[in-house]
């Protein structure tokens, strides 16, 4: 347990998006699936912040709130289609929604 | 010492929770450990001593899209039961060799990194203030911020569009 370096929070950033990965590949609930997705982004800001303090360096600061307000944006359109779908469909399961695949 | 128990105590309330995230069978539940998730990502960027950001990701995050999570899943009818999946074409040989390959890079990664470890300059103390991070948004990074603010003036009139009922 020595100092804690970039590693460190590279493997905890690898680790959160891998399950934000997880929750993606194996939820059929598209809500729960956006939720994977905000852990991603999560996951990629930590880094982002990470490596701004390490080098001394706000510009990863920088992108991290250009992560988040894009974040905020997905989330505003996503759950706009959620209940758009949902209103046509009655449904939030990802299997269903086919409609557009061919 | 302290930063160190700090980082360990925080990594792993978020990635449990990340966890609990992801396998809740309840919506309200997942949003619930969501928030905590959360917050518990702004305390360690509180502890980076990067408080702009931690107050940013409390906002915006915690107050602004989790709320809006939950207004959705509360429009949204939860007590249909969600149907089982069964996916015919499911490949868990070709996922778990790769999920193994990821695994094992990581661990290469990580026993690398402890037999030679990186030189690295000592963490700056005040890259994270607000004077900082806003000089560099302000001058540097100018029409990027304004093409954000045009992305969410476009995603929220997208966002009443997609949502209303006719237009």
């Amino acid at each position: 347990m020595g100092a804690i370096t970039p590693t460190h929070y590279v493997l905890l950033s690898a680790a959160l998006f891998m399950i934000g990965v997880f929750g993606v590949l194996t939820r059929r609930n598209i809500i729960v699936i956006f939720m994977s997705i905000e852990l991603i982004l999560n996951a990629v800001n930590i880094n982002l912040m990470a490596f701004s303090n390490q080098w001394g360096n706000s510009n990863g600061q920088v992108f991290a709130i250009f992560v988040i307000a894009v974040a905020a944006a997905e989330a505003a359109v996503g759950l706009g289609i959620i209940l758009a779908f949902y209103r046509n469909k009655e449904t939030v399961n990802i299997d269903e929604m086919n409609v557009m695949r061919w | 010492m302290a930063e160190v128990v700090t980082f360990y105590a925080l990594s792993v309330i978020i990635l449990a929770f990340g966890l609990l995230v992801v396998t809740a069978r309840n919506t309200i539940y997942s949003i619930l450990f969501l928030i905590v998730d959360f917050l518990a990502v702004a305390l360690l960027y509180a502890a980076m001593n990067s408080l702009l950001l931690a107050m940013i990701q409390v906002l915006v995050y915690v107050g602004g899209i989790v709320v809006l999570y939950l207004f959705v899943v509360i429009l949204v009818n939860l007590k249909r039961p969600s149907e089982q999946h069964v996916d015919p074409g499911r490949k868990s040989v070709i996922g778990g060799v790769m999920a193994a390959a990821v695994l094992a890079e990581l661990t290469v990664i990580g026993v690398y990194n402890a037999i030679r470890p990186s030189v690295v300059p000592g963490a700056a103390t005040d890259v994270g203030s607000v004077e900082k991070v806003g000089m560099a948004l302000f001058t540097n990074y100018l029409i990027p911020f304004e093409v954000a603010s045009m992305l969410l003036l476009v995603a929220m009139v997208g966002a009443i569009i997609l949502a209303k009922r006719e237009l």
